[in-house]
């Protein structure tokens, strides 16, 4: 009996895998479901192994009336052949992706069988300092955005001596806490919520090494709620960690006691914000924190944190498996290793591409992405979500990376890349920029909290032709301000997508040249 | 697959249970409202000052956690609600456009719209290749238009019809 593989993955169900997959189980088939592979416009992309244990060759966009017609033969109009030599997938270089899409999420066999906890084995073999050493050697930074060193922010929480919950008895158990930031908001991006519904356990095993390697005995990942697929596997994979002695009082029958949480957002977007997420986790308001403290020394319920991206962390386990000095050969010299882009929007070959970084935007856009679903010429990028800066189709040969994009005026954010074709009216999108700002706002600072508001105003004016000139002046000095005058990135970033807009599309400010909707 | 769930008729004595648990844990505000929404479909009035005295709270705090969430309702949700994504990715390809067509799509069908309550926009579902994304009842689509949502919507509700059926 042939075994067929339909992915599971939230996107892939969302244009039919599971009608799919329910078509080949009525024929009779064994039926795994998988994450996806990435190649999100190629989905539902169905896959069999001819040979058991072989090469697995695969069909997209496939149909119940596919399966049911017998159409999925070598040959067919939407026959991939080998899928892992598919151009899109054999050009990319997989660290944190690299199982996914292709094992069972939930079968810890599958894990097994596939490298995994080799990672884990490696870290607990080596002393807690010796762990740090490595992933500072590594150079892996931060991938929620900000980039700061994983091992820098490691050594910190494990120089930090751990505590009782706040408002507790000094003789209260002490804690430290490995939280990871899933709340990924970013419009554009994808990558954690792929990587937790397509390799759980690679999550649960990186934060197990940090675990290790910072003293700490709690771990808690914060989820988004508009994620249930994902919130349903790791949830399962915790249990089943659990059975198998991944997680829990003596992890690997050693000495280490750790165990993680899900916790589930509720739908606030500035919760991505570190210290937001720390008050969202306990129970409030998701206001921002002021820093200091730093959340290594004083995070949730007052005790010493690492707080991680999920792709920083499910980073670790391939890392320590196939050293640091091989992922820090990749890259260039200041982003080193692999970054796990999402491209988005308005793309025909929309999806996942984990690379090393130092690609030009234009590379992924037109290489990978194959231009725009549409047909019609790039007019304008978003990189690194909705705080990100939009840079014209003449400005795509940057090269992804922390300081590149920073010195082109954007920032690489979680690595999200959204297409939008010549229809895009850039003065909308900096409308909608505040717009968003004022929905999201947590309210704590003034800038941003009321600024973002008279920015929908100010752009509605010069939209409107209303005194354009002096509006502009205006609108340049209110995003100073908000830049200057808020504590996290919601209302100190929103001006960069607006002002990216006006410096780069400033014809587009010009009243009744576009699309006047809005 | 979960279908739209079925939700209980508000009962203190059930909120009281369903919290116990999450009351001796720390920070258990948040956690109170959602669990409380998940059984009843939403938070009442009523299970403020519950959720306050047992969590050792203000009636402001709670009130100040329950206003400040997007997800948190404090009216019982529609039947199979429809949530269109509003953000950057799916207005790339058409999303805003898809929007007015679906509001007007509601406006025009009064059954339609009564059962999905219209649209409640989101700020991304994580579908950002596949768009337009939108969530009708807990199913989320890919390249969503008026006549996928309505399909998709039509499916749920024959579906929930048909256990209706079977438990009668």
């Amino acid at each position: 009996m042939t075994t067929w593989f339909v992915p599971r993955d939230a996107a892939a169900r969302s244009v039919g895998a599971d009608d799919v997959a329910q078509a080949l189980a009525e024929q009779g088939h064994r039926v795994v479901r998988t994450g996806s592979r990435g190649m999100l416009w190629c989905e539902p992309l169905v896959e069999c192994a001819p040979e058991p244990g072989g090469a697995r060759v695969g069909w997209s966009n496939v149909t119940p009336e596919d399966v049911v017609e017998g159409r999925l033969q070598e040959g067919a109009t939407n026959y991939l052949g080998v899928v892992a030599q598919v151009d899109y997938l054999a050009k990319q270089d997989r660290w944190v992706f690299e199982r996914v899409g292709v094992i069972d999420p939930l079968d810890p066999d599958d894990y097994l069988a596939h490298g995994g906890l080799a990672g884990l084995r490696a870290a607990l073999a080596k002393s807690p300092e010796g762990v740090i050493d490595e992933i500072v050697e590594s150079g892996l930074r931060g991938r929620g955005g900000a980039g700061f060193p994983a091992g820098i922010k490691w050594r910190t929480v494990a120089q930090t001596a751990p505590c009782p919950h706040a408002g507790e008895p000094a003789g209260a158990p002490a804690h430290k806490y490995i939280c990871i930031n899933a709340d990924e908001g970013d419009s554009g991006t994808f990558a954690d919520r792929m990587l937790i519904e397509g390799d759980p356990f690679c999550l649960l095993e990186g934060m197990t090494v940090a675990a290790h390697a910072v003293g700490a005995d709690k771990g808690i990942v914060y989820l988004r709620s508009e994620y249930p697929d994902a919130i349903e596997v790791l949830q399962e994979a915790i249990v089943i960690a659990r059975e198998r002695g991944w997680l829990g009082s003596s992890v690997l029958d050693t000495d280490l006691a750790f165990d993680v949480e899900v916790y589930v957002g509720a739908g606030s977007y500035v919760c991505g914000e570190e210290t937001a997420m720390l008050e969202s986790i306990e129970g409030r308001r998701g206001m921002v924190r002021v820093k200091p403290p730093l959340p290594a020394i004083e995070g949730l319920f007052g005790t010493p944190t690492v707080i991680n991206n999920v792709m920083t962390m499910a980073s670790v386990p391939s890392i320590m498996a196939r050293g640091a000095e091989s992922y820090a050969r990749l890259g260039t010299e200041k982003s080193q290793g692999t970054q796990v882009f999402q491209i988005a929007g308005n793309t025909a070959r929309g999806g996942i591409v984990e690379t090393a970084f130092g690609i030009s935007a234009r590379e992924l856009i037109e290489d990978f992405g194959g231009g725009t679903r549409s047909g019609r010429p790039v007019r304008a990028v978003q990189i690194g979500g909705p705080l990100g800066a939009y840079l014209p189709a003449d400005r795509l040969e940057v090269a992804m990376g922390y300081e590149t994009l920073a010195e082109a005026g954007g920032m690489i954010g979680h690595g999200g890349v959204v297409v939008f074709d010549e229809s895009v009216d850039m003065a909308q999108q900096a409308r909608f920029a505040m717009e968003f700002c004022a929905e999201e706002s947590c309210g704590k600072c003034t800038p941003c909290r009321i600024g973002s508001t008279r920015g929908v105003e100010v752009i509605d004016r010069i939209r409107s032709g209303e005194d354009p000139e002096d509006n502009t002046v205006l609108l340049r000095d209110l995003c100073e301000v908000m830049t200057d005058g808020s504590l996290c990135a919601m209302g100190g970033l929103t001006p960069m997508p607006v002002l990216s807009a006006l410096d780069n599309f400033p014809e587009d400010f010009a009243p009744h040249t576009r699309g006047r909707e809005g | 697959m979960t279908l739209t769930r079925e939700y209980a008729a508000w009962s203190p004595e059930q909120a009281e249970e369903i919290i116990a648990p999450i009351v001796r844990t720390p920070g258990p505000i948040l956690r109170c409202l959602q669990a409380i929404q998940e059984r009843f479909g939403y938070v009442p009035a009523d299970a403020v000052a519950l959720v306050a005295q047992r969590c050792n709270a203000t009636r402001a705090d709670v009130h100040g956690v329950l206003t400040y969430y997007a997800d948190l309702r404090t009216q019982p949700p529609a039947a199979i609600p429809v949530r269109l994504c509003a953000a950057e990715a799916c207005q790339a390809v058409g999303g805003r456009e898809l929007q007015r067509a679906w509001e007007q799509a509601c406006e025009g069908d009064q059954h339609l719209g009564e059962l999905t309550g219209g649209n409640e926009p989101v700020f991304c579902l994580g579908n950002c290749a596949l768009g337009p994304a939108a969530l009708v009842g807990d199913r989320l689509l890919g390249y969503a238009s008026v006549e996928r949502i309505e399909a998709a919507v039509r499916r749920q509700h024959e579906q929930q019809g048909l256990q209706e059926g079977e438990r009668s």
